[in-house]
This record gives structure tokens, C-alpha cells and sequence, in this order.
């Protein structure tokens, strides 16, 4: 067990969990307020909606050897249109004009996406400095439709996507279940998952056994790109509003951090959903860790770095072997501590 | 080759095509106004950008209060770039302006430009942000004093709390970390709080601002301390964001727990007329009247004071309802 890969992202996750409680007596109740959950767990799990998603699209352009820093700028645009339509409508509250306003923010994430991806897969540009571009101009594009002001909207089906409740449970939530679900069948269920592991692993050898490459990555990057639309649109939603300048500020880092907190190479190849999932959840535990335990504000970057390296320090076999051998003495140091999990090991824990 | 020809022609066609939009958006504050008449005095107004509401209404403030004024306005939008500054002064003082006005991006590296405008014999005046310049190289500066601001927060609390026999927990939502309204604010309003025992801030934390982080914030601080009687917000949108908060925690945000704030911004106007704020203390962005009557006081050769500070109110729920209809921002 302990040479599961998703073992020691999941220790650091309980770890964390388990020094709120100490912290704070209340930390795990779970009350029904107002005919809906309420409590600290389910606060880790709205609020971590946005970065989970994000996290799981960055995984699978991770996983194509790529990377995507205009997240972030995809979350502020989605927002930004999607409040602005809705802003401009007679009736807020009418369903259609919601639907329509999120349709077309999504399909506008969905053009980002393919701008991204064809930037990285036709013309060959480096993939950190393909998005890179959309990352810098993207909040410029954001800002023009908010004419830089805080467009706040008062809609009532659009408050629903990212601080509604359904059936008592965050929407938010429900809609990342869904996604991550579709996302896990999708990949591990069908060959899909092999394929963006190959051209991860080698583009151009992948190519010639005859796998579409460029168009996998293709889909990768505007896969990417609607999650944060998704996202865009639950951040703004949460609030009612839309923030050109701060929606989605560097959470391209947060989301590149839980790939990596979840056990996936920044090189490309074998990624995990499971481990990315926990990574995103073990970032949004630290935030409400620092909010509700207060944390005095200027050492909260300290705190936040300290906690992040030991949750990455505890999962590097060669720091455990170290700590290991000098504390319990074992004579023969093992060459490699952990043995990669086997892929139907993997598609287990995802599906 | 051709490869990466493409690709960087791609590159900057998308470059310029944001560019521009950009700079369609701007161009009406590029430049205004053009030579009028030699007896009218010209002013070279160099604005940070236009990164938020309280921006716009400052820059129209200042665009509206000169014509009325009868003072030629010379406008330039750095866009948050010190360099586009820096030209954007140069410029004005080849045109030989009467007098240059300008809210610094940053703090530090104005001593050569603002040498430049002494040596050209052209007084500067520096609007709502300062630097760290010698004082002699700028003849005043006219902005906000948050710590005031900060004060007159505290000092309502410190009225409406003053019979309170039990222990009043109050909840402090701070700005960025290290931005000088943030640490201004809140010194003015916590040491004015401190001389009340019974007055106690039981959390304080960083809100960055922002609506997305006051709502997260305060929702976390609303599980980990189940009495909170007072929340202060160092600006409207954090107060926003965590009066969204505390509804969902079903409790009534202006009565069960109060929310006092600064800027009154429009929808923290909004919310304060509505009852779910209690008191703001105004930062006004409309300084324009005040910058030109300086302008006027250093052409008629007047010394104006080096410290101005804007003219600034506070609202309570009623004076909000009544000022909602005219506020300009």
C-alpha cells in the first residue's frame, strides 16, 4: 500500500486535515444551515471546485508533454463575458439568457483553447511560451470587456454554477464530480488515456506508429481551456461579479502545483487524475487552514511555503530513504523505493 | 526556419490586434486636448491606467474639472508602465506645459525625471500616490490619507460601542499584504479601537482586495469563531464578498454581524443604502477640482501646501440612500 503512488499525497492531505481538527474542535461537523451543507469540509470543496478543474485540464496537457499558463487569463475572460451578456439583459434572472450567456463563454474558452493548441501542435512553438502569450494579453482581453470596471450581476439561475446548492450539496461540486468523472472514463476507460501517455511520452514516435499527435494535443490544450472556462464561470458566479483584474490571478501556478503535488511529471507521459484531484484539495486545505486557524496575513506566504515543501518533500523516495535509514538504521538502502504502480493498478483508483 | 517564422509572425499579429484594441479603447484619453490660446494655462496629466472603477472616476474627475476650469488638459495614459510615464513627462516638458501632474506607478525612480522638469522650470504636482523622491524636486502632493480614513472607521465603532458592557468581537478583513493602504488603514483604525478593552479584534486577515478572497476569508473565519458582532473591510469589495458570506451562513449581514468599510465605491453604496452595510468612510478618486485649483494657485505664483489631502465624507445607511442617486462612480 505504501508503494501506491497515491499513497503519500493522500497521507499529506489527511495530515492536514487532521491538524485543523486539533486547531480548530469544529472543524470536521458538517451541519445543514438553511436547507443546505454546511461546514469547513464543504468550504475546502467549493472553493477548490475552480482549482480541481483547472488542475485536472492542466494535467492532460501536462501529459502531453505541454503546459498551459493562460488558465488563469481563461478563467478571467469566461467570467468577464459571461457577466457581461448577463449584465446586459433585460430579464437576469430568465434561464435562457443564462444558458446563452455560458454557452457562448464556454465556446469562447473553447477558441482559446484551439488557439493555444495550434500554436504548440502546428506551428511547434514551446508550449510555456505559446500560452504564455495568452497569458499576458488575456486579462488585457478581459479587462476590455469589463471596460475594466467590476461588472456585478444579479442573476439567480447564474448564481447557481458556482455558489448554488443542489439537492443540498454545492452545485460546484457536483459539477466537478461530473466533469472529473466523464474526464476519468474518458481516459482510462477508452484508449484515449494510452494515447495522450504516448505522445506525452514521445511526439514524434507516437506519430509514426500512427497516432494523430498534433490533433490530441490539440484537444488537450481546448480541454484545458473549457475547464477554466468552467472555472471562469464559478469564480464569477460565487461572488456575482466579474473581476477583469483578480478573477483567476496566478492560478495557473496553484494548478500546475497540484499536478505535481499529485504525483505527475512536468516531463509528460503517465499522468495521474486521482493524484491531481488530491493535489488541488491538499492547495485549498492549506488556504482554509491559514483563514480559519489565523494565521497573522504577513506569514502567510511563509507558512504556505513551508507546508507545501514538506508535503513535496515527504513524497520524494530519496528524502524518505534518507530520513528512513537514519532514523530506524536499516543497513542496505533499497536502489529504488518505489516501484511505479501498473496502469490497471491506476485505472482503479480513477475510474 | 519557415517554422518559426510563422510562428513569430502569429505572435505578433496577436500581439498588435490586442494592442490596439487596447489602444482604441484608450484613445479617447490619449491625447484631448490640443494648443489652445497662449494666456490659458496648460496642464500635462499623466494617469496610472485604468485598472479599476475608482481609476476611471478619478481620471474622469480630473478630465471634467479642467474645462470648467479654463485649463488646457493634456492627457497620457501610462498603463501601469513607469517607462510609458517617464515619456509621457518628457514630453510635456519639451511642450513646455505650465505645470505637470502625474500619479507615480510605483514608489521608487523618479529623482532623474522630475530633475529634468526643476532644471526645465516646470513645477510638479503629484496626484494620489507618492514617491520617494526628495521633496524639493515636487512642489505638492494631493491624495488620500488612509490612515485618517482608518480613523474615522474606528471612531464610529468607538461611538456605537461605547455603552457596550460585554465584549464586542470585531473581525478585520486587511488589503494586500505590504500595500500602503492596507498597512495605513489598518493602523488607524486599530489603534483608535485599542483605547476601548471591551472592543476586541479577534481575527484579522488578507482579503488582497478583492471580492473572491473577502468571500473565502470570511467564510473560514465565520466557522472558526461563532460570535462575531463587527466586520471592518479595508475596502467595498472584500465588504462585498464577505457580506455574501455571512448571508449563507444565515445570518443577517448590517444587523447580526456589522460591516463597516472604506471607499464607497457604487455597489458598496448600494449595499449600505440596503442595510447590509452600516458605516463607510469615503477615499474619493475626485480630486480633479482640487488639482486644478492648485494649478491655478502655483500660475498666480502662490506656494501651494506640500500635503493636500482630498476632500473626503463619510456616509451612515440614510446618507447613503440620499447620495446614491448623484455619486458618479
Amino acid at each position: 500500500m505504501i508503494k501506491h503512488r497515491l499513497f503519500w499525497p493522500v497521507v499529506a492531505l489527511v495530515a492536514l486535515l487532521l491538524g485543523n481538527r486539533i486547531v480548530t474542535p469544529g472543524f470536521f461537523s458538517v451541519e445543514v444551515k438553511s436547507g443546505h451543507l454546511y461546514g469547513s469540509l464543504i468550504d475546502i470543496l467549493l472553493f477548490g471546485a475552480p482549482l480541481i478543474l483547472i488542475a485536472l485540464g492542466m494535467v492532460t496537457v501536462i501529459a502531453t508533454g505541454g503546459i498551459d499558463l493562460s488558465v488563469g487569463a481563461t478563467v478571467a475572460i469566461s467570467g468577464a463575458l459571461a457577466c457581461y451578456i448577463i449584465s446586459d439583459q433585460a430579464n437576469q434572472g430568465s434561464v435562457g439568457g443564462v444558458l446563452f450567456a455560458v454557452a457562448l463563454a464556454l465556446v469562447l474558452s473553447l477558441a482559446l483553447g484551439l488557439w493555444n493548441g495550434m500554436l504548440v501542435a502546428w506551428l511547434g512553438i514551446q508550449p510555456i511560451i505559446a500560452t504564455l502569450i495568452l497569458m499576458v494579453a488575456g486579462r488585457g482581453v478581459a479587462q476590455l470587456i469589463t471596460s475594466g470596471k467590476i461588472i456585478t450581476v444579479n442573476s439567480p439561475p447564474y448564481k447557481l454554477i458556482g455558489g448554488g446548492y443542489w439537492l443540498g450539496l454545492p452545485f460546484a461540486i457536483i459539477v466537478v464530480v461530473v466533469v472529473a468523472a466523464i474526464t476519468a472514463v474518458l481516459v482510462r476507460r477508452t484508449a484515449l488515456g494510452l494515447l495522450i501517455e504516448a505522445v506525452g511520452g514521445n511526439a514524434e514516435a507516437s506519430r509514426l506508429v500512427g497516432i494523430r499527435s498534433r490533433s490530441l494535443i490539440i484537444m488537450a490544450y481546448m480541454f484545458c481551456a473549457l475547464c477554466s472556462g468552467i472555472a471562469g464561470l464559478m469564480i464569477s458566479s460565487n461572488i456575482a461579479a466579474a473581476d477583469g483584474n483578480n478573477a483567476g490571478l496566478w492560478m495557473e501556478l496553484d494548478a500546475i502545483l497540484a499536478v505535481v503535488i499529485g504525483g505527475t511529471s512536468l516531463i509528460g507521459g503517465r499522468f495521474s487524475l486521482a493524484g491531481t484531484i488530491i493535489g488541488a484539495l491538499i492547495i485549498q486545505t492549506i488556504s482554509t487552514t491559514i483563514y480559519t486557524a489565523g494565521v497573522p496575513s504577513y506569514r502567510v506566504l511563509v507558512f504556505k511555503a513551508v507546508v507545501v515543501a514538506l508535503v513535496c518533500l515527504i513524497q520524494s523516495p530519496a528524502f524518505r530513504a534518507k530520513v528512513f535509514r537514519r532514523r530506524h538504521k536499516r543497513p542496505p538502502p533499497q536502489p529504488k523505493a518505489e516501484v511505479p504502480a501498473s496502469d490497471s493498478g491506476d485505472l482503479e483508483v480513477s475510474a | 526556419m519557415l517554422r518559426k517564422l510563422v510562428a513569430l509572425s502569429a505572435a505578433a499579429v496577436l500581439a498588435t490586434a490586442l494592442s490596439s484594441c487596447g489602444a482604441a479603447n484608450n484613445s479617447g484619453g490619449s491625447t484631448s486636448a490640443s494648443g489652445g490660446g497662449s494666456d490659458k494655462i496648460t496642464l500635462g496629466f499623466s494617469q496610472v491606467g485604468s485598472e479599476s472603477g475608482w481609476r476611471e472616476a478619478n481620471t474622469k474627475s480630473i478630465k471634467e474639472s479642467a474645462p470648467a476650469a479654463g485649463i488646457d488638459l493634456k492627457f497620457s495614459d501610462a498603463q501601469q508602465k513607469q517607462e510609458n510615464q517617464i515619456a509621457a513627462i518628457r514630453s510635456y516638458i519639451q511642450q513646455k506645459v505650465d505645470v505637470i501632474a502625474f500619479s507615480p506607478v510605483v514608489v521608487t525612480g523618479w529623482d532623474a525625471v522630475l530633475k529634468e522638469a526643476q532644471a526645465a522650470k516646470i513645477p510638479v504636482v503629484l496626484t494620489d500616490r507618492a514617491v520617494d523622491s526628495d521633496p524639493s524636486l515636487y512642489v505638492s502632493f494631493i491624495g488620500s490619507d488612509f490612515v485618517k480614513e482608518g480613523q474615522e472607521v474606528g471612531q464610529w465603532v468607538l461611538d456605537n460601542y461605547k455603552d457596550a458592557s460585554a465584549p464586542v468581537n470585531i473581525v478585520e478583513l486587511e488589503g494586500t499584504v505590504g500595500a500602503a493602504p492596507a498597512i495605513d488603514r489598518k493602523k488607524g483604525f486599530d489603534d483608535l479601537v485599542k483605547t476601548n478593552p471591551n472592543l476586541k479584534i479577534i481575527a484579522s486577515q488578507s482579503g488582497d482586495f478583492t471580492r473572491a478572497k473577502g468571500k473565502e476569508v470570511m467564510q473560514a473565519i465565520l466557522k472558526a469563531n461563532p460570535k462575531i458582532d463587527l466586520l471592518f473591510a479595508h475596502n467595498d469589495d472584500m465588504g462585498i464578498g464577505a457580506m455574501q458570506a455571512i448571508e449563507e451562513a444565515g445570518k443577517k449581514p448590517g444587523t447580526d454581524i456589522k460591516i463597516v468599510t472604506i471607499d464607497a465605491v457604487h455597489d458598496g453604496m448600494q449595499a449600505l443604502a440596503d442595510g447590509k452595510f452600516n458605516f463607510i468612510a469615503e477615499c474619493s478618486p475626485l480630486l480633479g477640482p482640487q488639482l486644478m485649483d492648485i494649478v491655478k494657485q502655483i500660475k498666480s505664483g502662490q506656494t501651494p501646501e506640500k500635503r493636500i489631502i482630498t476632500k473626503e465624507t463619510t456616509f451612515t445607511q440614510q446618507q447613503a440612500a440620499e447620495a446614491l442617486p448623484n455619486r458618479k462612480y
